[in-house]
């Protein structure tokens, strides 16, 4: 239950990340004085926060959606294999932020 | 909708605490939901310390003991006493399960009892089920048939169709699996749920109903079958170990696969 309600709060969080997105391609778009002042916003502890936060939901997103994927064929049903993929899914996006952060930084 | 506050008459109360355990060395508290309609009153929560030596080892032993020697106005459904009719479905420890196969010893500190989940409660740990039942008639749980049968024996089934239905058909409708599932608790007036569903694909994979079309017609509703999002409670907490999960994976397959 937990997993799924985590992957419903991921995915508004998307939509909302796509607010960032937009604001990020509009800055672009407005010429170099907007585009630096909208990197400095994002280079500071809090942008730093919100960036990671955004790419944890897109990777969790991402696992479980696969998860779900599987299941639709039928397969990971057993309690056992349920609770074993979500520990899977939430130690994989973990692991896929941390290492992604790690190239970026 | 969402609601996440039960309405102002439905918050609970502290209730008493009632001390039956006479000096007794093995002690255990119990954390009982009371609603009785008739006083008016919000629901509340009455503890009862009782002597779980003098008891049997699981929570309805418990409950019985406490109904029949400190509080004959507990009201809860009990029947066969082994895990086999359904009656006595409650939540326990956080969890939807029978009282009658749940230890005491596998919960540590307060046993805490409440009726099954988002349901009208008619009395403390009776819930009113009149909606989950006839969702279970909507499914029409018989078999139908249009040929008419062989003369002179029963409709025979080889043994690995018998299989198919094993599982699905060993389901005591306790209600365990629904009141526990989150779109059962937002749709339970247009989502079969958990139960009413394993119950559907019981006779969909039954190799003597001649009724599958029209089964499945039924279900392909937006509500009645697709509000199940894989949130694997109903799977998680059944008492008997079945799995409507995978019986609702393997109903949307069939309805998938019969369009192409």
């Amino acid at each position: 239950m937990t997993l799924s309600i985590l992957h419903r709060g991921t995915g508004i969080v998307m939509a909302v990340g796509l607010l960032l997105l937009t604001a990020w391609l509009a800055c672009v778009a407005a010429g170099p004085a907007d585009y630096d002042r909208f990197a400095a916003m994002m280079s500071t502890l809090f942008g730093r926060l919100l960036l990671i936060g955004w790419s944890f939901a897109f990777f969790y997103h991402l696992a479980n959606g696969i998860r779900h994927l599987v299941w639709d064929s039928g397969r990971g049903f057993e309690k056992r294999q349920a609770n074993a993929s979500a520990w899977f899914v939430l130690i994989a996006a973990l692991a896929v932020t941390a290492a992604f952060w790690a190239v970026l930084l | 909708m969402a609601e996440f506050r039960l309405p102002p008459n439905s918050r609970i109360r502290k209730g008493r605490h009632i001390d039956a355990a006479n000096g007794a060395s093995n002690v255990r508290r119990f954390a009982v939901y009371r609603y009785d309609p008739d006083s008016g009153e919000n629901p509340r929560v009455d503890t009862y310390s009782i002597d779980v030596d003098g008891c049997g080892p699981m929570v309805l032993d418990a409950l019985i003991k406490i109904k029949n020697e400190v509080d004959p106005t507990l009201t809860f459904r009990r029947s066969c006493r082994e895990g086999i009719c359904g009656s006595c479905a409650m939540n326990i420890d956080g969890g939807n399960t029978l009282a009658c196969t749940r230890s005491i010893d596998s919960i540590k500190g307060d046993v805490r009892i409440y009726p099954l989940p988002h349901m009208p409660v008619v009395k403390d740990l009776v819930p009113d089920l009149t909606n989950f039942y006839a969702q279970y008639a909507s499914i029409k749980p018989w078999l139908q048939t249009r040929t008419p049968p062989p003369p002179d024996r029963e409709r025979l089934q080889s043994n690995d169709d018998q299989e198919l239905i094993n599982e699905p058909a060993a389901c005591i409708l306790c209600a365990c699996c629904s009141t526990s599932c989150p779109s059962y608790w937002w749709n339970s007036d247009r989502y079969l749920g958990p139960a009413a569903l394993l119950a559907a694909y019981r006779w969909l994979v039954d190799s003597r109903d001649e009724a599958t079309g029209e089964r499945l017609d039924e279900l392909e509703d937006p509500f009645r079958l697709y509000r199940c999002h894989t949130i694997m409670n109903c799977t998680q907490t059944c008492p008997k170990d079945l799995n409507p999960a995978q019986a609702i994976a393997e109903t949307k397959k069939m309805l998938a696969e019969r369009r192409y």
